[in-house]
């Protein structure tokens, strides 16, 4: 039980340790004449933009963002986390339902499983990302802006994993049990709705949490190239333009948290699923 | 409507021609047919965008037909060949193997401590779920915009799979097994060496294929936050806003090659190192 917050606190001890070091010389550089090597110490730990700000300092900057600011203005992060937050969430139910129809497909349809299956596999490994600012800049040329091209890219980004455990999840079931079911002369939709289906729901929640978390950098990522007004994207590119530091680092805090939270939101829906199958998955 | 009726009939001849020829190879068996039905999908997909790029007259700046594709990749292949030596060889190589070696070393270390595991593997799984590639901007600010801040990102995201793999791959080899080896008067680093990596092999596999990818992601949408005037990731963010969506597409082609390349030649060097294993036998 001690070991957590022992390594807890370590990283805390290297964080302040790592701040001194990193800030010490542009504190040094804005310090009066004379300044005492005390006084540069205590300045690492207030810097305008540092390099890499003191743990308590993040925790100030992230209370002003947070409560500092009526929830609808953009200088709240609050407003950033729900842009980028629902454009997660609405990619993640697509990639649930896209992923979900072309598992079915691949399973019901022998020629789709050789001939698709392979390229979903494959394309795995390739870097999918990278398609992003093309899909964001092309369909903002013909009008489409906002949430739909954010929801489109984290939706292609993480219907992977939902498909691929969904295919391995379908075919979970034995033969032992589909001659079973062929024995109550259960028709093939029966079969799927009754055995099939549950047998995948054990795949298909470690899926999801993959794709929650893929969603949420699809959406970061898609938030860069337009310039982004808003999202935890723009708060990024936008402090690295302007070497708001601060503002880089509390937008990563909040998408970290967002990350625990969907994460969290998949652990709940499978607790209820759970206690609705009378504790089995 | 007349003028696209030419175009419309060739694709549905194309589709109803293709899916019969993909159903008759997909009822076959053996090697060939396998890999022959997704090369013919890949192929009736290119046929599709090619006829209805031509045929409907889309815009070069919405979606370049393969064959542009192709030409880009011939015509600007010097251009490439630069972006695939920074992107690739001068970031992903170096941020890959530190990143893989330093999980692994680190694995190591924590196996000889189980209260630091305790600690730290909580704490690693909660990192592997976070949108890493958000420390981009911090990591150019504090390494530079060259190569460096690239390897950088790549280090970081292919740390904790690496680790968190590496340590399940190492609790692997059975009470029994290490009994076994503690009659022959084994020592910890002949149990290490001749047990216990060689079981955590497939694990460590897994990570080196996972991060290869997560590699090429993470220096891609690295370079999207500032660069030399080079690279994989800087190329696509500014021929996307310059609407040279045939070059932009060749890079993403580019990247999906060296993606599936990579991924190939680390599982034939899995089936070297591990063709005892049972998946492979």
């Amino acid at each position: 039980m001690l070991a957590v917050p022992v390594v807890l606190l370590a990283v805390v001890v290297i964080w302040y340790a790592a701040a001194v070091y990193l800030n010490w010389d542009s504190a040094a550089q804005f310090a009066d004449e004379g300044a005492s090597r005390l006084d540069i110490l205590q300045a690492t730990m207030s810097l305008d933009r540092p390099l890499l700000p003191p743990p308590h300092q993040l925790l100030a900057t992230l209370g002003d963002e947070i409560f500092g600011w009526p929830v609808t203005s953009p200088r709240s992060i609050l407003y950033h986390t729900a842009v980028t937050a629902s454009a997660a969430a609405c990619g993640f139910v697509l990639a649930i339902v896209v992923g979900i129809a072309l598992a079915i497909g691949i399973v019901q349809t022998r020629t789709l499983d050789r001939s698709l299956m392979p390229w979903i596999i494959a394309s795995q490994t390739v870097p999918v990302l990278a398609i992003a600012p093309m899909v964001i800049v092309v369909l903002g040329s013909i009008g489409l802006t906002g949430l739909l091209p954010k929801a489109l890219i984290a939706g292609y980004l993480s219907f992977f994993p939902v498909t691929t455990a969904m295919v391995k999840g379908l075919r979970a079931p034995d033969p032992m049990q589909r001659d079973l079911m062929r024995t109550y002369n259960a028709t093939e939709a029966q079969t799927f709705r009754m055995l099939r289906w549950p047998s995948a729901m054990g795949f298909l929640f470690p899926a999801l949490k993959v794709a929650a978390a893929l969603a949420l950098v699809g959406a970061i990522v898609a938030e860069l190239p337009t310039g982004a007004q808003a999202g935890l994207g723009a708060r990024l590119l936008t402090g690295s333009y302007y070497g708001q530091t601060l503002q880089i680092w509390a937008a990563l805090v909040m998408a970290s948290l967002l990350a625990l939270l969907s994460i969290a939101a998949v652990d709940l829906a499978q607790g209820v699923l759970v206690r609705q199958r009378g504790g089995r998955l | 409507m007349i003028r696209f009726a030419g175009p419309v009939l060739v694709m549905l001849a194309s589709i109803a021609v293709g899916w019969l020829a993909l159903m008759l190879l997909a009822q076959r068996d053996g090697r060939f047919f396998r890999i022959a039905t997704p090369v013919l999908f890949g192929f009736l997909i290119l046929w599709l965008w090619q006829v209805a790029c031509v045929g409907f007259g889309i815009p070069r700046v919405l979606l370049p037909a393969p064959s542009a594709v192709a030409r880009a990749f011939v015509v600007h292949a010097g251009m490439l060949r630069v972006d695939f030596w920074q992107t690739v060889v001068r970031s992903v190589l170096p941020g890959w193997i530190i990143g893989c070696g330093a999980g692994f070393l680190v694995a190591l270390l924590l196996d000889r401590s189980p209260f630091l595991r305790r600690g730290i593997l909580p704490l690693g799984n909660l990192v592997s779920a976070m949108p890493i590639v958000g420390i981009a901007p911090i990591m150019v600010m504090w390494f530079g915009f060259d190569w460096q801040s690239k390897a950088a990102v790549v280090v970081v995201m292919t740390f904790f799979p690496m680790l968190v793999n590496t340590i399940a791959g190492l609790e692997q080899s059975a009470p029994m097994e290490r009994d076994l080896m503690r009659s022959y008067a084994a020592g910890y680093g002949t149990t290490l060496a001749k047990l216990r990596l060689p079981m955590a092999l497939p694990f460590v596999f897994t990570a080196l294929k996972l991060n290869s990818t997560l590699a090429l992601i993470g220096a891609i949408v690295a370079e999207f936050f500032g660069t030399p005037i080079v690279g994989m990731g800087f190329r696509i963010s500014t021929e996307v806003a310059k609407f040279n969506l045939d070059i932009v597409w060749a890079e993403i082609a580019l990247a999906a090659v060296v993606g599936s390349l990579s991924f190939a030649a680390l599982a034939g060097l899995e089936r070297a190192a591990t063709f005892w294993h049972p998946s492979f036998r």
